[in-house]
């Protein structure tokens, strides 16, 4: 970024009691100050409503600007620190009010909030927002949806510090999702300052410039190389982080990254491969949390033959070699989710189908279809997801030629897969990875299980969980009806088996001199609670 | 003077039917993938609505023809287009990172050479000689080595167990400040700029990459030398300059090594502009920020300015490269001109 000044820094850092003379940064940044962390992929933008953002440049959005509420925190059974979907905490709002119908919902933000350059935060700055992220299109509009925003005139700022929104249909999902990366304020000031008649919602300023609230402002952006944050010391989101300055640095190669961390060069790796992790566990601090919401499935596409035949599906998902695929593809890392029980007791997604590994059964099955004597088929993974989808592939490979089905990998590049996979869903059997950001069953089967969505890659189609999940998605999950509907879901797509999942994917990050991390469900670097080791 | 001047010219025009079909190669190719970006830039959730404002955004709705034109009018302005991916303009993510793999190619060039060039020259003098097995043995290890094995095999010893390299993080270490912006060029820029810590820094990181880079690149430069200092040493010029009493030292550089510069300095071109598009693994093991990790980031995505905006500033690089090398020619040997074309 051209606009960082030297001068500016080099104050700065002697003001934090680094060498002052020097025209570098001291050589060891473990100076207490510094977090330096690394990860595979690239930051592309700095503003998520861009389109063609990706989604390692979320973590700007959670870092350097506030939503108007946030997720609390929980410590999981396994003793992982993970954030909270059932707790709605403040960050720009101090208080909120739901009407009694459930339709208006009124945000009091707090009065002592400013953006990075003094300015206060208003009602205004969150209804352009607001506006904004409706009306960009693309993902930022479709996540709102999510949450029953679809429109501007539904915000309404009523003064500097009350804001409304307006909603057509009550539902459980409007909360949570104003603590989804999507509706981060935005000082509109600024932005409209530097909006033009063909740019009306600044994309090009804020692509490079963020103008927000948060916890760190970037100090420095090299594109394909490195995001440096510095803290905000009038935060007022939440406690203030520990780190004065956090180094985002791009590392491609993961044998490169695991190097760094165990030298110990860097604090942080983020998203490290699942063999990594699991050889690095006993040197380091390994944290590998199940991502929630998110299931390694086997999809069969139901309306091409022959898995238009049940009994083929089921045959599928007892010949499938699930213990060999989680410790081949997965090395153990995530949760398992087969051999549960029959008996469904309880609401818990992703949760594990009650079939194993059972070839006697896949044959019973088998010689019941139209297809005794076997059949072939194609099976296609994506080859921007070979580290899991390949030894997977294969181990599918061999066990289905043991009940007579002939299977051929296909390998398709990443530019193709999302067409043909998802778009087109005209492939026969594939796997997939869709995990839905908002916790709710009911929100899985809205993108996975619903006709026509985008992950539903099976072309499944069934009038009841269609309308189950229609009748699900928006209702308050202690609703009395609520655990019932869900059952008579989780029943169906059990029985008739669209995606047969492989397992729950972890998401792991090592550690080497750092501590107080927090599993999130957008899968981004939350720099924010991060503390150094011991601390 | 401008008669001088005159065949150079003549050349650059030549260049011109080359670019046209360059540019409209790369635009056909480019469509022709498989892989819709609109599909791609729509994001994690996307709805076929979504999808289409995406499309629309892109300009992807419009007929190829259109598009094409659009293309051209842009290019004819210097305007490469937009990759959606970066956000960036084309022309601008290219200046960024071309300087990174043109310094890190060049550097591994010139290492290249002044191990190669001597060793080839004495493998082919003390032919059977223990350099001669020596040169053998370096070129065969250096193709047989992939890249990226080198380079993690360097990271490890030098960096992992030793501790003497610095951290394989790009071009420098996040302790330092780019020098300013000159030519692109660390080195360069950061003694222009009067920093010599800057420059120790920069040349650290480019240490080992350089290194790995020139062990792939010492296979063809050594035996090329080899071989052709070979057939010059075995000619009749040699062998009359031999009997004419000339001092071995003259027969050797003066007579034979000019002669035999004509096909290393062809090899080098190729060598050249093969490696700086090959050299993405390398770029992606020491987290180098070059063109090659680019390209294939920009190819990955359906990312169509960045592609087209790549491939032709390799080919502009591959024709310079070569006016370059004829031009050289005519300096190693002065036999060659271009008023004889």
């Amino acid at each position: 970024m051209s606009s960082f000044n030297r001068r500016a820094f080099l104050a700065s850092a002697a003001g934090a009691g680094m060498l002052p003379f020097l025209r570098v940064l001291p050589a060891t940044a473990q100076t207490g100050d510094t977090l330096v962390t690394v990860f595979g992929q690239t930051i592309n933008s700095l503003d998520l409503h861009r389109s063609g953002t990706n989604r390692a440049s979320y973590q700007v959005a959670i870092n350097c600007y506030d939503r108007l509420v946030g997720f609390g925190a929980k410590q999981l059974p396994s003793g992982e620190m993970s954030y909270d979907y059932d707790v709605i905490v403040p960050e720009l709002a101090e208080s909120w009010t739901i009407s009694d119908d459930g339709l208006t919902i009124t945000f009091k933000l707090k009065p002592n909030a400013t953006f990075w350059d003094g300015s206060k935060v208003t009602a205004e700055d969150v209804k352009w927002s607001f506006d904004r992220a409706v009306s960009a299109g693309g993902f930022p509009t479709v996540q709102m949806r999510a949450g029953g925003f679809s429109r501007p005139d539904q915000f309404e700022a009523v003064d500097a510090e009350t804001f409304v929104v307006k909603l057509d249909y009550p539902s459980k999902l409007s909360l949570p999702d104003l603590a989804v990366p999507v509706p981060f304020i935005i000082n509109s000031a600024v932005a409209k300052a530097n909006a033009t008649e063909d740019d009306p919602w600044a994309m090009e300023y804020l692509h490079t410039t963020p103008a927000g609230s948060g916890a760190f402002k970037v100090m420095r952006w090299d594109q394909g190389q490195q995001l440096v944050y510095e803290r905000n010391d009038a935060w007022v989101g939440g406690d203030l982080p520990a780190f004065q300055r956090v180094i985002v640095r791009e590392v491609p190669s993961a044998a490169t990254r695991r190097a760094l961390v165990e030298r110990g060069d860097v604090q942080v790796s983020f998203d490290i491969p699942d063999r990594d992790a699991s050889e690095l566990a006993d040197k380091l601090t390994v944290h590998s949390t199940p991502i929630e919401n998110c299931i390694h499935a086997l999809c069969l596409n139901t309306k091409f033959a022959p898995f238009t035949d049940p009994d083929v599906r089921k045959a599928v998902a007892y010949a499938t070699p699930y213990d060999a695929i989680f410790e081949s593809a997965a090395y153990g890392r995530g949760a398992k989710l087969w051999g549960g029980d029959t008996e469904i007791t309880d609401t818990a997604w992703p949760r594990p189908f009650p079939y194993t590994t059972d070839l006697d059964m896949a044959r019973a099955h088998m010689a019941k279809s139209g297809y005794p004597d076997g059949f072939d088929v194609t099976l296609s993974i994506s080859l921007d997801l070979v580290s899991w989808m390949e030894p997977a592939a294969l181990l599918i490979q061999e066990a289905m030629a043991e009940i007579g089905i002939n299977v051929t990998v296909d390998r398709i590049p990443g530019a193709n897969w999302r067409t043909v996979a998802l778009v087109d869903k005209s492939l026969d059997m594939l796997l997939e990875n869709f995990g839905g950001w908002l916790n709710t069953p009911d929100y899985y089967f809205f993108w996975a299980y619903q006709e026509g969505r985008l992950f539903n890659a099976s072309n499944y189609s069934h009038p009841m969980v269609e309308e189950l999940t229609d009748q699900t998605l928006h209702m308050p999950m202690d609703h009395p009806d609520y655990a019932g509907l869900i059952k008579q879901m989780f029943e169906i797509v059990i029985e008739d088996l669209p995606r047969i999942p492989l397992y729950q994917p972890a998401l792991n990050v090592a550690m080497n001199g750092a501590d107080g991390y927090e599993f999130w469900f957008h899968r981004q670097l939350d720099a924010r609670p991060l503390t150094g080791a011991g601390a | 003077m401008a008669t001088r001047w005159l065949p150079i010219l003549w050349r650059l025009v030549q260049t011109i039917p080359v670019v046209i079909g360059v540019v409209i190669i790369s635009f056909v190719l480019t469509r022709a993938l498989p892989g819709d970006p609109a599909v791609q830039f729509a994001g994690q959730m996307a709805t076929p609505e979504s999808i289409e404002q995406t499309r629309v955004a892109l300009g992807l709705d419009k007929s190829l023809p259109q598009q094409f034109l659009i293309y051209c009018k842009a290019l004819l302005q210097g305007d490469l287009g937009r990759s959606v991916a970066t956000g960036r303009p084309v022309l601008t993510d290219l200046s960024t990172r071309l300087p990174a793999s043109l310094e890190l190619t060049l550097t591994a060039l010139v290492l290249s050479c002044l191990i190669a060039i001597p060793l080839g020259v004495l493998a082919a003098v003390r032919q059977g000689s223990w350099v001669d097995h020596l040169c053998r043995v370096l070129v065969t290890a250096g193709v047989s080595l992939p890249t990226f094995f080198t380079g993690i095999l360097l990271i490890y010893v030098f960096y992992y167990l030793l501790g003497w390299a610095p951290s394989p993080l790009g071009r420098l270490d996040f302790v330092y400040f780019d020098p300013p912006r000159v030519t692109g060029f660390f080195l360069i820029d950061s003694v222009l700029d009067g920093d010599l810590r800057t420059f120790a820094g920069a040349a650290k990181q480019l240490a080992l990459p350089a290194i790995t880079l020139a062990l792939f690149t010492l296979a063809p430069i050594a035996r090329m030398t080899r071989a052709a200092m070979l057939t010059a040493l075995s000619s009749d010029y040699i062998r009359t300059a031999r009997a004419a009493g000339l001092t071995p030292r003259k027969v050797l550089f003066g007579y034979a090594f000019r002669n035999a510069l004509l096909p290393v300095v062809t090899t080098l071109g190729m060598v050249f502009s093969f490696v700086l598009g090959a050299n993405v693994l390398v770029e992606k093991v020491f987290a180098w920020p070059g063109i090659g990790s680019y390209a294939v980031e920009a190819l990955v995505q359906s990312d169509y300015a960045a592609v087209q905006g790549f491939v032709l500033a390799m080919a502009l690089l591959f024709v310079l490269i070569n006016l370059v090398i004829d031009l050289s020619y005519t300096l190693i040997d002065p036999r060659i001109g271009f008023s004889s074309k």
